[in-house]
């Protein structure tokens, strides 16, 4: 009998932990270290020459790993020495370690930026791109230059527009521009500071030079993932990052932070700086959420943002918070919807007057994206003069803009050679390369071109370096190439624009291509800019705080986050009572052979929580509850826990989010498989510990803030409904005091174990009822629920005014009011009275919690749902 | 000529708004010809925050918050203002072919462009509002033979778009794709106004969007009823030698004293009337109520 008992979670944890644990985990690292003892795993290594002879280079490109005379130029030989001296059984761990750190850390990268949310893992090679120190120092002083003359560049557009009246840039290149914001002319921008980040993506040709092909000046992505890039590569080569003085990136974060301080108008006071996403949909959402984090500031979508008096704030738990700076990675136009696009949702309406009024620095400033207009590269070098006297040090790759007639007309003539883009993102025109098209095709695009000259820009075919990427297989791994292009990254300082030491390298997918962007399937590397000497972090160093600056409190906490931290409570706990039902349900099913008065308790609870289909046979019925997917449902539950993880993704803990991530698996697996009525019971108990591994981190990993509190009363209202609701229809049952009928009710309030150690013997009405509903130790009851319940909204009503304490004591006193000894008397009538009174009491009290839970949202979250819209008159 | 014009607006929301903002174009800019008298704008309730100042196109515009909740916004401006004729019609035939003014207007290295050359420069790219396409310049092409003078290619645009476009008010709203009126060939003054714009700047022409108020005649023996007029729109065209040209493509006039500018932009975006994000106030209805009175 006892086996039979459904258990509870902690039973599982037990039973069943090692089917979760992570196969390659403790095991992999153990034999890692163990390969180099046995001789005979050393047998395949390959040499540095079979390597190499293994190395297919393209011929006609530069190889960054190879001279002319085909041997590995002196700043590779120690990674392809150390690659030579590695087991295949080395590296395929290696290999696999970096595969697990994506997955793990959940890197992805939103191919589409839909609501699908198509998410794919970020793609990482496991070889670092390695720059040596001379290559480097030239490098990086041409990015700084061609940041502080892009600088200027937008000052003179925004103010005296010199550029255009000397005729050195033409006016239809800017002003056709879509990122050109006519109300940001002649703005206030703090410390003539346009760009705050700037990134160049930059070609190398086959002599060897590199070359700019596109500058990003809008809100450049990137330089979070290579961050991550870093803590992943860094880690795989321990040994060798040390030995080649790999220069470290987390200077260029503290840069860029002191960089949103120093010129945030904050009087003196300490300023707010917040990071503006356009959301999760976005395709660099993840870098968002790392980069807020790493910055530490608070990220923010449009709607947590408000303007008053000309003035930006954030809507917070505790009111509305000036904020002073705002990092963006929000496009020009879609920023402020009353002066700008006015189908923009994202935006924060009014930030255009509370810039104008200098209350408020944007990095980078509005409008900055209109350079990034390929148009703009061939008129650079005479800029360059013009504005700052020197001349330009990194040469752009040559481009035809082909507004000017003689530029057109030699473009044109030999269009199939050339690569054509569109001057300005408005027009969706998507790059074309000339060579791939045929002789109707360029004839099109002639006449394209034609009609809109101003419109089109044509640009040499770049012959891509290539670079070794580590390809697994084949049998035991070897070196490839791939053609590669870098984005380096430049942030503004007092003293001049500080280039992160370092960058995004992109390698295309297959040999042949020249593609390199994510989207087209490419993927990244750590990039190792090598130093001379080993090096101190770069960056000033962060003011020592005293005591009178501790903060004990996050005084940042959006409204929005903490609803959403809310409802992260309520449906964890609701996965979890749902798992558990299910779980109850279909070992029901199979011990009592389909009847049964316990059977019958279940069925009747879930049908109450519309788990079931109506019409299906049991059997099916079981099964289908799994996979049912409506509203309510199990699978319905885990996507709204998903959903509301996805939204507090900063507050949560790396571990805390991969155990997120590990149910979103799960429930995706859901969707696929059909499980019989074996894995379905599996699949339950592997659930049920995720779950309830949430609970273990709400309890212990988090910081016990007021965004914490609201996880927690969430999780309790849920769980004191369920407990309450749960056990009023189970002693509605005619059978409800039959003991598979209590030892179900024990299962569905995970209080089975205990009540074993306690009465030793199978359960009965009034001891079962005592530990299910009054006993204040038990975590599982509905006393401790209210209990806990009472501390927390007593915090939360001392800080934001009154609250739902009130309820909360009648609640109370409706259970003290349970008195179990009404159920001590013989008379069947007397008996069933008896307990369909405290039944009704249990509805009531299911009822309240609601009712408590959702005045809760109301009151502290109800701005939280008002959209802005629009609204026109003519 | 001496109008007084009104032009009251009022916005009825199903919901309390809790934060609002405004833009508005509603003040007359200071134009040749047009000399504006007097000049009121009247809200309720009183906004939190007012400010007045001139856009990056010169047009006065107000931009009020309201930050307490409300149900209903009303705002409504009263204008005196004298427009005098002009002294001739513009000289449609003297005019420079229009090949030479989309020339003019084109950059071209090493040449120092004149000042007039870079602010029309601003209104022959594409803007929100209006596209610059194949399918436009072929729709004006008949009007533009080779070597036609400017302001008669115009003038053949305008009543070419009048003769080929129905007015009709509930065919289009401001939402609408030019590229789906020019098929559909209906709509109002807006998209009159757009379609030329869009026509002009795609043969390279700069041209530019008027916001303002025209008179209309009542009928014959039957009084002028108030508030039955509605904010009108045109466009003007840059011509090196007369300046800016207006053309009213929707009554396929050239305007004199009968129309009356508030502001102009690259299109309708720049400088609608009244342009606003409020927060909450869920359905709302806007009822515009526009007089314009000729005092002789």
């Amino acid at each position: 009998m006892a086996a039979n008992v459904p258990t509870g979670a902690r039973h599982l944890l037990r039973s069943d932990s090692r089917r979760w644990r992570d196969p390659h985990c403790a095991e992999t690292r153990s034999r890692a270290r163990s390969v180099p003892r046995y001789p005979h795993s050393r047998m395949n290594t390959p040499s540095p020459t079979s390597l190499l002879t293994a190395f297919d280079p393209e011929p006609g490109r530069y190889q960054e790993l190879l001279d002319d005379h085909a041997q590995p130029r002196p700043h590779w030989r120690p990674l392809i020495d150390e690659l030579a001296k590695a087991t295949p059984l080395q590296m395929r761990h290696r290999q696999k370690f970096v595969a697990r750190q994506i997955r793990e850390n959940g890197i992805t990268y939103n191919l589409y930026a839909d609501a699908k949310g198509t998410q794919r893992p970020w793609d990482l090679d496991l070889l670092p791109q390695l720059v040596d120190a001379d290559e480097w120092r030239h490098l990086s002083a041409g990015v700084a230059q061609r940041a502080a003359l892009l600088n200027s560049v937008l000052g003179d557009l925004y103010g005296e527009q010199t550029l255009l009246t000397n005729g050195m840039l033409p006016a239809e290149l800017v002003f056709g521009h879509n990122n050109f914001l006519w109300p940001c002319q002649r703005m206030p921008v703090p410390g003539n500071t346009w760009l705050h980040v700037y990134a160049a993506d930059l070609a190398r040709a086959p002599d060897g030079n590199w070359w700019v092909v596109a500058d990003r000046t809008q809100a450049p992505s990137g330089a979070g993932y290579a961050l991550e890039n870093r803590q992943i590569i860094s880690r795989a080569f321990p040994e060798l990052y040390r030995e080649l003085c790999v220069q470290p990136l987390e200077g260029f974060f503290s840069t860029l932070q002191g960089c949103l301080q120093a010129l945030a108008p904050a009087a003196g006071g300490t300023p707010l700086s917040v990071l503006l996403t356009p959301g999760r949909f976005n395709e660099t959402y993840f870098e968002h959420v790392y980069l807020a984090r790493q910055l530490g500031v608070p990220l923010v979508e449009g709607q947590d943002l408000t303007v008053r008096d000309a003035t930006v704030y954030m809507k917070t738990l505790s009111g509305l918070q000036r904020v002073h700076a705002i990092l963006r990675r929000m496009d020009d136009d879609y920023c402020d919807p009353l002066e700008l696009r006015s189908d923009s949702a994202l935006g924060v309406p009014g930030l255009l007057e509370a810039a104008r009024a200098g209350r408020v620095a944007i990095a980078n400033a509005l409008g900055s994206g209109v350079v990034e207009s390929p148009g703009l590269l061939g008129f650079l070098p005479r800029i360059c003069e013009a504005l700052r006297g020197e001349a330009l040090a990194l040469p752009s790759i040559a481009t035809w803009w082909c507004g000017e007639e003689p530029v057109r007309r030699a473009a044109l003539a030999r269009l199939s050679g050339l690569v054509i883009k569109g001057a300005f993102p408005s027009q969706g025109f998507a790059t074309v390369d000339g060579s791939t098209l045929d002789a109707a095709g360029l004839a099109e695009l002639r006449e394209r071109i034609e009609a809109r000259p101003h419109a089109y820009v044509a640009q040499e075919q770049v012959s891509l370096a290539q670079t070794p990427v580590w390809q697994k297989g084949t049998p035991n791994g070897r070196l490839a190439a791939r053609a590669v292009s870098l984005r380096v990254y430049a942030v503004a300082t007092p003293e001049g624009y500080a280039v992160m030491p370092g960058g995004l390298t992109r390698v295309a997918a297959k040999r042949s291509s020249s593609a390199v962007s994510m989207q087209s399937g490419g993927g990244s590397k750590d990039t190792w800019v090598l130093a001379d000497a080993p090096l101190p972090a770069s960056g000033p160093p962060p003011r020592a705080r005293g005591v009178r600056e501790i903060v004990r409190r996050d005084p940042f906490l959006p409204s929005r986050l903490v609803e959403n931290l809310y409802w992260l409570g309520r449906y964890s706990e609701r996965s979890d009572n749902l798992t558990r039902l299910l779980r109850v349900l279909l070992a029901r099913h199979v011990d009592d052979g389909g009847t049964g008065p316990a059977l019958a308790c279940v069925l009747d609870v879930c049908r109450a929580r519309g788990l079931l289909a109506p019409k299906l046979q049991a059997k099916a019925a079981l099964l289908g509850a799994i996979h049912r997917s409506g509203e309510g449902s199990l699978r319905d539950t885990l996507a709204r826990l998903f959903w509301s993880a996805t939204q507090v993704r900063g507050r949560l803990s790396q571990e805390n989010w991969r155990g997120v991530v590990e149910i979103h698996r799960a429930e995706s697996a859901l969707a696929q498989a059909k499980l019989d009525l074996q894995g379905s019971m599996e699949f339950l108990d592997r659930l049920l510990m995720s779950v309830s591994a949430l609970s273990g981190f709400a309890l212990d990993d988090m910081t016990h803030d007021d965004g914490w509190r609201f996880l927690v009363i969430g999780r309790r209202l849920e769980r004191l409904a369920f407990l309450a609701d749960t056990v009023a229809r189970v002693l509605r049952q005619a059978s409800a005091d039959a003991p598979a009928s209590l030892e179900t009710l024990l299962a569905l309030a995970d209080s089975t174990i205990t009540y074993r150690l306690r009465y030793l013997s199978a359960p009965q009405l009034i001891p079962a009822l005592d530990l299910a509903l009054l006993d204040v130790a038990n975590p599982h009851s509905v006393a401790f629920q209210i209990n806990e319940l009472q501390r927390e909204l007593k915090i939360i009503a001392d800080d934001f005014g009154e609250g739902a304490t009130g309820q909360l004591k009648d609640i109370a006193a409706s259970l003290a009011a349970c008195d179990l000894s009404t159920l001590e008397v013989s008379d069947a009538a007397a008996h069933r009275a008896a307990l369909s009174a405290i039944a009704d009491r249990l509805r009531a009290i299911g009822d309240t919690t609601r009712t408590i839970a959702d005045q809760l949202g109301l009151r502290h979250f109800a701005h939280v749902d008002d959209v802005s819209q629009p609204t026109l008159s003519a | 000529m001496r109008y007084s014009i009104a032009h009251e607006t009022v916005y009825a929301y199903t919901e309390p708004v809790s934060l609002s903002q405004q833009l508005l174009h509603l003040t007359p800019r200071l134009i040749e010809r047009q000399h504006c008298r007097e000049h009121q704008l009247l809200v309720r309730p009183e906004p939190a925050r007012r400010s007045d100042r001139l856009d990056c196109f010169g047009n006065p515009v107000s931009v009020l918050e309201f930050d307490r909740p409300h149900r209903r916004l009303e705002i409504s401006a009263h204008t005196l203002i004298d427009v005098e004729p002009r002294s001739e019609p513009p000289a449609l035939r003297d005019s420079p072919p229009w090949e030479e003014v989309a020339s003019a207007v084109s950059f071209r290295a090493g040449r120092t462009p004149a000042p007039w050359m870079i602010e029309a420069t601003a209104f022959r790219v594409e803007s929100p509002y209006v596209r610059v396409k194949r399918v436009l310049a072929d729709y004006a092409r008949e009007c533009f033979p080779p070597g036609a003078p400017l302001l008669a290619g115009c003038d053949a645009l305008m009543r070419k778009i009048h003769r080929e476009f129905t007015f009709d008010a509930d065919a289009t709203h401001i939402a609408t794709p030019m590229l789906e009126v020019l098929k559909k060939k209906r709509g109002v003054c807006q998209d009159y106004a757009h379609i030329m714009l869009g026509a002009l700047r795609s043969l390279g022409l700069p041209a530019r969007y008027m916001s303002g108020y025209l008179l209309t005649h009542p009928p014959p023996g039957k009084p002028r009823l108030v508030g039955a007029d509605a904010s009108h729109a045109w466009i003007a065209v840059r011509c090196p030698r007369q300046g800016w040209v207006a053309f009213d493509p929707t009554n396929k006039v050239i305007p004199d004293t009968e129309h009356i500018a508030l502001a102009w932009g690259r299109d309708f975006g720049d400088v609608s009337p009244q342009r606003g994000v409020i927060l909450g106030g869920g359905r709302h209805e806007i009822r515009v109520k526009v007089t314009v009175m000729p005092l002789g």
